[in-house]
């Protein structure tokens, strides 16, 4: 296996599916001749020329209905908002397009497209470039949630989601795109709803997604000094969710926390944890935790940013009170 | 305008340089007077509560329905908002079908999912029934991007009315149309009244097929009242877009005799304004006169023929009626095409 950055592979998937399928073309900002604002479709006007390979003018709700259009029409976009802070522009598109069409129609159109870009917070730009809005879209039926939190599944994620012929939001982590793992050559396809254990343990879950399965992982180090075995388990699909390996895990550890970097209220943690309230009641030792962002619109100095942000040392405090350790 | 029959062709009659047989204007008069009987029985429906929700009437722009599906290929692609019963009736979808949809009916167009504003129609390229003002335009355009992509020529008439045109979507559409000189053609139905705003109360630019200038997309207006109008330009604009041109805009002068939907009384506007057009403009009674003029019809044939559709549109009306309404197990149809049977929400059912 070669050892490629997240952003590298995200780029192999895309190459890879647009040589497997000719309906498959990339539209978004910048993402041709330029490059890609982040570099993620570095080389492909090259590799595929501007038929497939298309720069938009700066108009987000235009160019996701355009990808609407298209893939009722057959085709199989991929459409990048540069970041999902923008892709608030298209949310008639996606939310009362595309997420309905296929119900709208009675099945006689649907939108199998992609939706993807950066998520989350990013570092230093303060509140309008860094939210999480996951729980927005998982939210309704009729697309699917996609967050990778490590190169290989970046690779795998992106493949099935290609592949997949529902509407996929896909959303990636601006401060992930430079990490290096290992991930698989050639065709590589990790199904949706399939959540991974990133480490095994079996004093308690901590749940994770995206950038915080990183933080998770951390924490786990830092809770293993302290006698305690955690367990942390990526969903990678949000929605819909593979609830099964989480209760079986916390039937196992009979403690959870859930970790998110979006707001508290009504976040991804509130959902994971009603689910295990719900399903797992008797499994459990002690009250589902979660560690969220706070509930402030994301600030710019570099204290208060950092503040405002989950980190590896609430999610040790979390876990260790939950594990009630002192 | 020149009313008469030729004497070397079959008949018919001769508008601006074009013929049209009495077959084809007999057929086009039928359509029109099709759609409005079948409009003025949705608001009865309406009335005796069997139709639910909204409802957006059409009598009066009859035209522009007629008039644009004479000028399409079947391969063309249509989509429109939510006034859309007389465009999916052109088309040719199965009046039954869309009265069931409009009584909720397990028949309808989409089964009776969507309702009035959600009328859809694969087989007939016909791309809804939009709810959201405007949202069609973009989408209309990445048809028009699809067809660009195979290039296979087909056309994307991708329909607004003058409210929606206010919409930052439709300019967003304007501008990668031209850019990438898709063949889409983006028509107006400017019907006077968005709601309940008149035109000048919305617009500062009260022309709106000028509204793609600063876009590079020409327009051109149409009286909407004219069938043979209709159809001779929008032949014209569909052209411009098939042979590569880019987009086109054709403004439909028109007007919508009843209010916005059936929960508006129109007070907002005049009596003698509504007569002016309803009486002196209605463009069935006009192609009837042309037609009676050209000695192609009387007025009994046509009194008859008022007959024989009311006596249909009855009947349609009857059987969509006679329908049973959905089986409650299609609520969990068509939500994904890759259900996930694993995962949460699981596929038909609750928690």
């Amino acid at each position: 296996m070669a050892k490629i950055t997240y952003r590298e592979a995200l780029n192999q998937a895309m190459c890879n599916e647009m040589e497997r399928d000719d309906r498959v073309f990339l539209m978004g900002e910048e993402v041709a001749e330029y490059n890609g604002a982040y570099k993620v479709s570095q080389g492909m006007l090259d590799k595929f020329g501007p038929k497939r390979v298309i720069d938009t003018p700066i108009t987000e709700l235009g160019f996701a209905g355009l990808g609407v259009g298209a893939a009722m029409a057959g085709l199989r976009p991929i459409i990048e908002f540069m970041t999902w802070n923008f892709a608030i522009l298209a949310a008639d598109q996606i939310v009362n397009a595309a997420a309905k069409m296929k119900y709208m129609t009675a099945g006689q159109y649907n939108c199998p497209m992609v939706f993807r870009g950066a998520g989350g917070a990013a570092a230093r730009v303060s509140s309008q470039h860094s939210q999480a809005f996951e729980n927005w879209y998982a939210n309704i039926p009729g697309l699917k949630v996609v967050m990778p939190s490590n190169p290989a599944d970046a690779k795998g994620l992106l493949a099935a989601s290609i592949r997949d012929n529902d509407t996929v939001i896909f959303i990636e982590n601006e401060i992930n795109y430079g990490d290096i793992g290992e991930v698989p050559e050639g065709e590589y396809i990790i199904p949706l709803g399939k959540a991974d254990i990133k480490r095994v343990g079996k004093d308690i879950t901590l749940v994770a997604h995206s950038r915080m399965t990183g933080y998770a992982l951390a924490a786990a180090e830092e809770l293993a000094k302290m006698g305690i075995d955690a367990e942390v388990v990526d969903p990678r699909t949000i929605r819909p969710l593979d609830e099964a390996t989480i209760l079986a895990s916390v039937a196992k550890t009979n403690r959870a926390v859930v970790i998110e970097e979006g707001w508290r209220f009504a976040g991804i943690g509130a959902e994971i944890s009603a689910r295990i309230m719900e399903k797992g009641f008797d499994d459990l030792d002690a009250p589902v935790a979660r560690v969220t962002g706070k509930d402030v619109p994301m600030p710019y100095a570099a204290n208060l940013e950092n503040h405002a942000l989950p980190s590896v040392a609430d999610i040790v405090e979390a876990a260790r009170v939950t594990c009630n350790r002192a | 305008m020149t009313g008469k029959k030729t004497q070397e062709q079959a008949a018919g009659l001769t508008q601006e340089g074009r013929f049209y047989s009495a077959e084809r204007l007999h057929a086009m008069h039928g359509m029109m007077l099709y759609i409005r009987r079948f409009e003025e029985k949705a608001g009865q429906m309406y009335g005796l509560k069997k139709i639910g929700g909204f409802c957006h009437l059409c009598n009066g722009q009859e035209a522009v329905c007629v008039g644009m599906e004479e000028a399409s290929e079947s391969t063309d692609y249509m989509m429109t908002s939510y006034r859309d019963h007389g465009h999916i009736i052109a088309r040719g979808t199965e009046p039954t079908a869309v009265m069931a949809e409009l009584l909720g009916r397990a028949g309808g167009v989409v089964g009776g999912k969507g309702g009035s504003m959600h009328m859809f129609d694969v087989e007939k390229n016909f791309a809804g029934g939009n709810g959201i003002v405007g949202e069609q335009v973009p989408i209309g355009l990445g048809f028009a991007f699809a067809s660009q992509y195979r290039g296979d020529k087909r056309v994307s008439i991708t329909i607004m009315g003058d409210g929606g045109v206010n919409q930052g979507a439709v300019y967003e559409s304007f501008n990668m149309a031209a850019l990438w000189k898709l063949p889409v053609v983006f028509v107006i139905e400017n019907n006077q009244y968005a709601m309940g705003t008149s035109l000048s109360r919305a617009s500062a630019e009260t022309h709106l097929y000028k509204r793609g200038i600063s876009f590079k997309v020409p327009g051109i207006q149409v009286d909407g009242m004219d069938v043979l109008e209709v159809e001779r330009k929008m032949g014209e604009a569909i052209e411009h877009a098939r042979s590569g041109q880019g987009p086109i805009i054709v403004e439909m002068m028109t007007y919508r005799y009843r209010g916005h939907s059936m929960s508006d009384p129109a007070t907002y506007r005049t009596r003698d304004e509504v007569d002016e057009w309803r009486t002196g403009r209605d463009p069935i009674a006009r192609l009837q006169k042309q037609m009676i003029e050209a000695g192609l019809a009387t007025e009994a044939e046509f009194k008859q023929k008022d007959k024989d559709i009311k006596k249909e549109v009855v009947a349609v009306a009857k059987a969509a009626e006679a329908q049973p309404e959905p089986d409650l197990s299609v609520l969990w149809d068509d939500i994904l095409t890759d259900e996930i049977p694993n995962a949460y929400p699981y596929p038909r059912q609750v928690g």
